[in-house]
């Protein structure tokens, strides 16, 4: 397997609406690749997709080496998935949680014990891994449903939107997180509205009306657009496509 | 007489401190923006604000009128757009317009001509009801509501959450040409960017008020130097660089990092020999701070990073 995700001539049409247009796209091993687009233009559709949630029209999704239309279960096992809406159990401690979401994954007795206190050191969550989860602050607990979504080991993780409402100091950390990850070989796809955490990606994908406008590094992206942040680059793109529904 | 004062106010929810001593004043005519991550205190204080929660202690007056013995006639001066949708789904674009004149006893027709820079957007779907609308189109009617009684202040919490970055420019240009029409406006929002937008920002972090402030002004109060570095393995260099002898702190912004340090010697040169000390090879130059670089430094400052 060379790729962790591959996708090709994807198209997801709802009755005469083509929400997503022929993309075509790969993400490497241990790379974090940045999903972008307006509101409408087929991010979630496409993430839903590659989760196995969703089945294509037309075109190809190999996740993990899995094929979407024939093993989507074995998709399911190989990904960590964390929305911007918190998913945790708020009234449980975070060391109940993890054990919770352990269990559902599959891990129980010293295998899932271990990997819990994995988890603790790797979060530095010690000092709080007894404190009920809905009295942390919202940075922390973005970091703890990302721990949590990586209970399983999976090598792929989606990440929509992990950031939302989180603090600026809050923000950076939970990134410095994803690059640390990134570089023990997980592979990050993510979705922000920030445009500076685009910045924050190995690559980025911009979709506009369900196909790919852009998509390079974002140092390549800027120069030969000739803009100077991926916000005006997104501005510039986007409302190319706007033109068009509105 | 400010559009917005607000005098001491604290509010709990059981044990949880919402708001400890906050104060704050609007002026009449100005763009202000309320700006902290989720669960700092800003839909509390808007709720306040609105006539909606009363405090437990301190007090608010709008143009004058006190929030809880007047709050009648305060519903009249201002327009409210909360943070989650709350029109009416199953009446149409056009219905919701005329329900919300004819509570506040005007007419659409009164006063189109302050509200036609947003509802025009709208007209080409007047007849769907608006729990059928797509996002964007749901906020701009409710803004459209928002302002049809001709509020002397407009309130909105957090317009911009969930909003692709189109959507918030357009929003934004919005704002600005209300304002235009001397309409004061209170906006709260969760990003930093937002705050070149206003005429002034107060910050807010865990129920307190860090700081009110132009946007300028805030960066002026940085009381460190500040570098950016932009190194190719930026990331893998952090905490290298967050042992050097004169880091105060070191963060990402963007494609660079901007350190800080109250080393006042500390040259775009120096920094950059050090940072070669450690292995690092960057392009150092020396920037100025911005209101998000004060407030980073206002959170670790006050240990409100945990």
């Amino acid at each position: 397997m060379t790729n962790a995700i591959e996708v090709e001539n994807l198209v997801k049409r709802f009755g005469s609406f083509i929400a997503v247009n022929h993309l075509t796209f790969s993400v490497g091993k241990g790379e974090i690749f940045g999903l972008l687009g307006a509101n409408g233009a087929g991010k979630t559709t496409t993430i839903r997709m590659l989760c196995g949630l969703l089945s294509p029209t037309s075109g190809k999704i190999s996740v993990a080496g899995y094929d979407a239309y024939t093993q989507p279960e074995q998709i399911r096992a190989s990904i960590g998935y964390m929305s911007q809406k918190f998913s945790l159990y708020s009234d449980l401690t975070v060391w109940e949680n993890i054990r919770f979401f352990g269990g559902i994954y599959g891990l129980w007795g010293k295998e899932l014990r271990i990997r819990a206190l994995e988890l603790v050191e790797e979060f530095k969550m010690h000092d709080f891994k007894d404190t009920k989860v809905e009295s942390l602050p919202v940075g922390w607990r973005q970091r703890i449903s990302l721990a949590v979504s990586l209970v399983h080991k999976p090598p792929i993780i989606f990440l929509d939107e992990p950031t939302s409402g989180v603090d600026p100091v809050g923000r950076r950390m939970f990134w410095e997180t994803i690059h640390q990850i990134s570089s023990m070989g997980t592979t990050v796809l993510v979705t922000t509205h920030y445009m500076d955490e685009a910045e924050y990606c190995h690559t980025v994908l911009v979709m506009v009306d369900g196909r790919i406008e852009a998509q390079g590094a974002p140092a390549q992206l800027k120069s030969t657009h000739g803009v100077e942040s991926m916000n005006d680059l997104f501005l510039l793109l986007s409302r190319n496509g706007k033109l068009n529904i509105e | 007489m400010p559009a917005i004062q607000v005098t001491n106010i604290s509010k709990s929810y059981g044990k949880v401190k919402a708001l400890t001593d906050v104060s704050l004043s609007v002026e009449e005519g100005e763009m202000f923006g309320l700006i902290g991550p989720d669960g700092a205190g800003k839909s509390t204080l808007i709720r306040i604000i609105t006539t909606l929660l009363v405090p437990d202690s301190g007090n608010v007056t709008v143009f004058g009128l006190d929030t809880v013995s007047q709050y009648k006639l305060i519903r009249g001066e201002i327009g409210y757009m909360p943070a989650v949708f709350s029109l009416y789904s199953d009446l149409t674009v056009e219905e919701n317009l005329n329900f919300f004149a004819g509570v506040f006893g005007t007419t659409v027709k009164e006063n189109y001509e302050l509200v036609k820079g947003v509802y025009h957007m709208l007209e080409p779907f007047r007849n769907r009801p608006a729990g059928k609308l797509s996002g964007g189109m749901k906020q701009k009617l409710a803004l459209s509501c928002a302002l049809i009684h001709r509020p002397r202040v407009l309130i909105l919490d957090e317009p911009t959450t969930g909003v692709d970055a189109v959507s918030r420019k357009e929003l934004w240009d919005l704002l600005h040409s209300i304002k235009k029409q001397g309409i004061t406006v209170f906006v709260s929002t969760a990003y930093m960017d937002e705050a070149k937008q206003c005429d002034r920002v107060a910050l807010i972090q865990k129920g307190r008020i860090l700081g009110t402030n132009t946007p300028e002004g805030f960066a002026e109060m940085f009381p460190y130097k500040l570098f950016s570095i932009q190194a190719n393995n930026a990331w893998s260099s952090l905490d290298a660089i967050r042992h050097l002898s004169t880091c105060e702190t070191a963060y990402m912004f963007g494609d660079s990092i901007h350190f800080a340090t109250n080393y006042n010697e500390e040259s775009p040169e120096s920094l950059h020999d050090r940072l070669m000390s450690v292995g690092v090879e960057a392009n150092v130059a020396q920037i100025q701070a911005s209101i998000e670089d004060y407030f980073i430094y206002q959170l670790s400052e006050k240990n409100l990073v945990k």
